[in-house]
């Protein structure tokens, strides 16, 4: 590039009056190792410039998708729910007035049972003694038999008086 | 938006942020975290992106708001934060070793300059924005940003001037 062209562009430069297109060119004419000595020192800033342009950013970025989110707390929940099979049995399962009505209940039970029980070894007895009063029947059918050939007999005897 | 898509949306412009970060934070890993930060931000309002005419001035905006919350916290906590980490990774060698110390200076000088040159000199001179998209990133208008740029080259050549002839002398 002509001297005196670089001359014109470094002074439109400092008044920031230089187009994009123009700057480049002074950047192409500042690389190059045929710099005019008296500007030397322009030098060092736009190879800063273009050294400093070539830096990079190189970490990552963890950029996480909103699911993954929700996939972590999946485990969570599991846990409460397995945690909530084990504590709603106990707490809300039978309390003690609960357990002691159940145990009034079988008492109640267990003691008119027994009760009926009772009665109906009486009305055991009571058929025995039944079976007795068959018996006593029993005797009588045979004592009315017995009546039946007593009058048989004497009607018996009646016809003998009767002949004398 | 899929992760890729995002990807692909934030991948042109995410060293532009770093850069702006580390031109204001100075400390690579403060400028890494601010990144971090802004690129998670906006993945987080990644909805909303659609909205934005121009995502990456936003980010630009974003990332200079940002640097200079970082930057007005730490001067409240009177944290100083030191650095060494001029990064050199371009031109060849000799180029280098030549330019090193000048380059170095240049970095300073650029350090001392007011936040709002800094920004300005970074956008236009370093990720060669055009003045309008400048403007609407620090929303300002275009001749104040010119104004500021002038001033802040003026400033560095003059600095690098100094410092040119000291060397020789």
């Amino acid at each position: 590039m002509v001297l005196n062209n670089v001359e014109k562009l470094l002074e439109k430069y400092d008044n920031a009056e230089t187009s994009l297109k123009e700057e480049a060119q002074l950047r192409v004419y500042f690389e190059s190792d045929d710099v005019a000595p008296h500007l030397e020192h322009y030098k060092p800033m736009f190879l800063y410039f273009s050294q400093s342009q070539q830096e990079q950013y190189t970490k990552d970025v963890p950029l996480k998708p909103k699911r993954t989110k929700l996939y972590q707390w999946i485990s969570v929940a599991a846990v409460a729910v397995l945690m909530l099979g084990f504590i709603i049995p106990t707490v809300i399962g039978p309390t003690q007035e609960e357990l002691k009505k159940q145990e009034l209940a079988m008492e109640a039970y267990n003691k008119t049972m027994e009760a009926f029980k009772l009665v109906s070894l009486g009305i055991n007895e009571g058929k025995q003694q039944l079976n007795s009063l068959a018996m006593v029947s029993d005797n009588f059918n045979q004592g009315i038999e017995e009546a039946g050939r007593l009058s048989e007999f004497s009607k018996t005897t009646n016809k003998i008086f009767k002949n004398k | 938006m899929k992760q890729a898509d995002f990807v692909s949306l934030v991948m042109p412009f995410k060293d532009k942020v770093f850069r702006l970060a580390k031109r204001l934070l100075v400390s690579r890993e403060e400028a890494e975290d601010a990144t971090q930060e802004i690129l998670l931000k906006l993945w987080r309002n990644k909805e909303k992106i659609g909205d934005y005419k121009n995502v990456e001035a936003f980010s630009m905006t974003m990332t200079k708001n940002f640097c200079l919350d970082r930057l007005k916290s730490r001067q409240a906590q009177n944290l100083k934060i030191v650095h060494s980490n001029y990064t050199d990774n371009s031109s060849s060698l000799q180029k280098q070793v030549e330019a090193r110390d000048s380059m170095d200076w240049v970095s300073r000088i650029m350090e001392d300059l007011p936040e709002q040159q800094k920004i300005i000199v970074q956008l236009r001179d370093i990720e060669q924005y055009d003045y309008a998209e400048i403007a609407k990133m620090l929303d300002m208008n275009e001749t104040a940003v010119r104004v500021n740029l002038s001033r802040a080259r003026k400033t560095i050549r003059e600095k690098l001037t100094n410092t040119h002839r000291y060397g020789i002398k």
